[in-house]
């Protein structure tokens, strides 16, 4: 790790995005995280993404809960607004905030203990409710802040840095989300950022929930023989079935696929997804398939990477509340106190 | 590609721009690196060992590193290193002591024909191996066109003497006021070697109608500066036309300027950008209150009387060829006449050897230039060296100071009877400046200030007085500011595949993007696929062996800030910073290597 920020020098031509912003104006302070972390591979990722996206800094919200995973929310959007929960609360008060201002775009950051330990009911009920949402595990199977214990994703007969044998069954949280309803669900790997930067992108892009487990490996706890989340055994494993092009409505397509290799997909918003089929006859809209097929794969002891379920039509919680469209804090006094007249109407509807 | 090779010093010096731009190779961010810790003492005996004249060089140089300084890609102006080697000379210790002993005589006689930088390089190479050096000039005191060409108010005289009278220290013997007029006569004294430092003595004339009739207004800028400078001449017409468009036309107008032209005017046959003075230069003309006036070919000389009135210019424009070569083309706008009442013509230098006679077996060119082998710089009578402007034609005084070393390093091996073409390697080392988890022995933190401006005297005094320098140099605080502009071009990023983890902690890292791990390719396709792409093909690209995936690290020198950043994320130590250190070989390397 470096204490030194990075030098501002630019290189002259460094490419800016429609917006007028470099890809450094989408970065944070400087990372505290141990030199190799995947984690930091993630934070890069996320700033090309939202690069890539023109997004308007000012326009997100990023909120994470606790651990080495929620620290990185730090390292990017430095002009982004943020907000590090307690530990395990980062989907529920990410829910608030979303029921107040459905106008920025949200992005959880979690981790592996934050999600699926102490925080795991909350991670379902995000998922289950319909929280229009990115959320980001970056999962590396320990527990880095206190040293390398087993956390809930470790897999079952995985050997800790000291040799002890990991016991419990593992937490597959894109199971869990395919199970709980979330509309958008993939799997990556901090290690290659050619198909993660696309899965944020889409997943940015996603009205409804959108689910991103990361496979980052702890360099100082969790990246020796007997792993099954360090950097070599992901590589070996890695079992990707599709590969995805985010389009933008303002893009142009002259790429030319062959017949039955390419999935077009259109979200909401009119941003097209492009996926690319790599060996296997993977179907990303069959929510069961995809299930069956995680389950067949684990057993193998590959790691199943891409875009694994997407739904473009789904709906989100704001439309299942009904809620108000307009951001809470631009309601005006009028609005909010229409006056004793109108409270009059309301309750003589109620007798 | 192929992995590089870094194993020998070619690859590294290139990563070097300054070194690797500089004709003599002075490692320049090591001796800015002292700069900025106050060693300035040190620093002067690095650029002393590399370029002889480091006083004289720091005021004047051509600076051919500064349009080669990385920080000038990646910030609007490089680094000021030729006022940081003034800094160096003017606030060093008293460094006598640290200057080589005369060596016990070797028996062996060398001449060195005119005391300019070159023939001085030689003279003190050679030195300190024993050799007898006699140095030959007409002139009373050493320094050659240094002394004679250069305006005092840009090089005072003081310098001149201090840093020529180092080299003459060294037991060099001195025949001043001595024109060598025949090399068959001096020859026949039984040197065991020849030197000719000559430089390029003849200034070009502008042969067009009305030179004869007005010669007397009319000066060969060089032949004028010359008498300035011993002051001969010491006042000028209030209304000066100065035609040529480098370095001696800058000289001449600004000289004018101060010896009573309060009208002075350069014009010049081509356009702004494509004058040969070096920009700093025309900056400060233009700062004098001096226009510069382009794309006038001058046509006739008017005068009334034996008296000049003023010049005529034909207005061209320039047009290239495929080829991209030049020709001016006349507009058809009517000529212009502009009134002076004298010119100087500084519109290039010559070489002339009359004193060489052409039957002793000395060929010359079709350009009446000596015939010499480039490397070693003999000629076709063994025993005769060239150097500086005399060699190749006139350069510039960092040019004649490496070519000097290279000719004592060939009257050396020719004196032992060796081979001249076994050269000796320069001596260089690589080391690793690790000094703790995120602690490097150089300062990684790169300044985000601007170049800083040299001060100046005012104006209004400067040009009253032609002796008066006019900078003042920086002083320790500017300099120190200035010198951590630097950005240790020579701390190289050095690269171990074999421990490499590919967990891109590196490529995210880096501030300007030029570490990629991708598959292999070719050159071209490399370059425009890496996360920038490589635009300078002057550049080599580093290409590290096949890592574990299959992919290669490669990394884009151009903008690399070498801050270090890279090697602090690493986990496993592949990447390291490493110092880069390399000298040219001096006459005798090799005979002290065992």
């Amino acid at each position: 790790m470096t204490y030194l920020a990075k030098p501002k020098l630019l290189r002259a031509d460094a490419p800016r995005n429609t917006l007028g912003y470099t890809r450094r104006d989408y970065e944070g302070a400087i990372s505290t995280l141990c030199a190799g972390c995947g984690h930091d591979s993630i934070s890069a990722a996320v700033v090309q993404a939202c690069f890539d996206l023109d997004i308007e800094p000012h326009k997100v919200a990023k909120l994470s809960g606790i651990g080495c995973s929620s620290k990185t929310p730090d390292y990017f959007l430095g002009a982004s607004h943020g907000f590090n929960t307690t530990h395990g609360r980062m989907p529920s008060v990410l829910t608030g905030a979303a029921l107040a201002n459905r106008d920025l775009t949200y992005l959880g950051v979690s981790g592996d203990g934050d999600s699926a330990s102490i925080g795991i009911g909350q991670f379902a009920h995000a998922m289950r409710r319909g929280v229009n949402m990115t959320y980001i595990v970056e999962n590396n199977g320990v527990y880095g802040l206190t040293k390398g214990q087993f956390s809930a994703t470790a897999d079952k007969g995985s050997k800790s840095k000291r040799g002890v044998v990991n016991n419990d069954t593992p937490i597959d949280l894109v199971a869990l989300a395919l199970q709980l309803g979330a509309s958008y669900v993939a799997r990556s790997f901090s290690g290659d950022k050619e198909q993660l930067i696309p899965l944020i992108k889409g997943a940015l892009r996603h009205r409804g929930p959108a689910f991103i487990d990361v496979v980052s490996p702890c360099v100082t706890f969790n990246n020796h023989p007997g792993s099954t989340k360090s950097y070599d055994y992901v590589r070996e494993h890695n079992d990707a079935v599709n590969r995805l092009d985010v389009i933008l409505p303002r893009d142009q397509i002259n790429t030319t696929y062959a017949p039955g290799t390419l999935r077009r997909i259109v979200q909401h918003d009119g941003s097209i997804l492009h996926l690319r089929k790599l060996d296997t006859d993977y179907d990303p809209s069959d929510r069961v398939g995809a299930m069956n097929y995680l389950q067949e794969r684990h057993a193998l002891g590959e790691i199943v990477t891409g875009l694994l379920y997407v739904d473009s039509s789904a709906e989100d919680l704001h439309r299942y509340l009904n809620t108000v469209e307009k951001p809470l804090n631009q309601l005006g006094d009028a609005y909010l106190c229409p006056g004793s007249k109108a409270l009059d109407a309301l309750n003589a509807s109620l007798r | 590609m192929k992995p590089t090779n870094i194993g020998g010093h070619d690859y590294f010096h290139k990563v070097v721009d300054c070194q690797w731009a500089c004709p003599a190779h002075t490692p320049v961010p090591e001796y800015i690196r002292l700069i900025a810790a106050g060693h300035y003492s040190d620093a002067y005996m690095i650029n002393w060992r590399s370029n002889v004249f480091p006083g004289i060089l720091g005021r004047v140089c051509d600076r051919p590193c500064e349009p080669a300084c990385r920080r000038g890609r990646v910030d609007k102006e490089p680094v000021a290193i030729c006022r940081l080697k003034r800094v160096a000379a003017d606030l060093k210790d008293d460094i006598t002591g640290r200057l080589p002993r005369p060596a016990k005589t070797n028996g062996k006689r060398i001449a060195c024909v005119g005391a300019g930088p070159a023939s001085l390089t030689v003279a003190r190479d050679l030195a300190v191996l024993g050799y007898q050096i006699t140095v030959f000039d007409n002139g009373a005191r050493p320094g050659g066109m240094m002394r004679s060409q250069i305006p005092k108010f840009r090089l005072p005289d003081d310098v001149i003497d201090e840093e020529c009278g180092y080299i003459i220290g060294l037991g060099v013997e001195t025949r001043y006021n001595q024109w060598i007029g025949s090399l068959r006569e001096l020859m026949a004294e039984g040197w065991d070697a020849v030197f000719v430092g000559t430089g390029a003595p003849r200034g070009r004339d502008a042969p067009i109608p009305g030179r004869e009739e007005a010669a007397k207004h009319i000066h060969i800028g060089i032949d004028w500066l010359a008498n300035v400078a011993f002051g001969h001449t010491t006042k000028i017409s209030k209304r000066v036309i100065v035609l040529g468009g480098g370095n001696t036309a800058m000289d001449c107008c600004r000289s004018a300027r101060r010896l009573g032209g309060d009208d002075v005017k350069v014009i010049v046959r081509s356009g702004f950008e494509e004058m040969k003075a070096s920009p700093w230069e025309k900056e400060e003309a233009i700062h004098e209150g001096i226009p510069i006036i382009n794309m006038r070919v001058p046509k006739e000389f008017r005068h009334e009387n034996g008296r000049l009135t003023g010049v005529l210019f034909e207005i061209v424009r320039a047009e290239y060829d495929g080829k991209g070569r030049r020709s001016l083309i006349p507009t058809g706008e009517p000529d212009e006449f502009h009134e002076c009442d004298e010119v100087l013509v500084a519109i290039g230098q010559e070489n002339a050897f009359p004193w060489i006679e052409k039957d002793i077996g000395l060929e010359f060119d079709k350009w009446d230039m000596p015939v010499l082998n480039e490397k070693t710089l003999q000629s076709t009578l063994p025993n005769v060296f060239f150097g500086g402007d005399a060699a190749l034609g006139p350069k510039n005084i960092i040019t004649a100071a490496a070519q000097g070393h290279e000719a004592a390093i060939s009257i050396d091996l020719f004196c032992r009877g060796k081979k001249l073409n076994d050269r000796p390697p320069p001596q260089f080392n690589l080391v690793s400046q690790k000094m703790g988890i995120h602690e490097w022995s150089y300062d990684n933190q790169v300044s985000e200030e601007e170049r800083k401006k040299v001060p100046v005297k005012a104006l209004e005094k400067t040009l009253k007085d032609i002796k008066l320098e006019l900078e003042l140099g920086f002083d320790p605080f500017m300099a120190c500011a200035e010198a951590e502009r630097c950005l240790n071009c020579d701390v190289e990023t050095v690269f171990t595949g074999k421990t490499c983890i590919e967990c891109d902690a590196c490529v995210d890292i880096c501030p300007t993007e030029c570490i990629t791990f991708t598959a292999n390719g070719e050159e071209d396709d490399l370059r425009g696929r890496l996360k920038a792409p490589a635009k300078n093909n002057d550049q080599a690209l580093y290409v590290s062996e096949d890592l574990k995936t299959g992919r290669v690290m490669v990394k884009d020198e151009n903008i690399c800030l070498h801050c270090g950043m890279c090697a602090e994320r690493c986990p496993t130590g592949a990447w390291d910073m490493q110092k880069f250190f390399m000298q040219c070989a001096e006459a005798g390397t090799e005979a002290k290597r065992t």
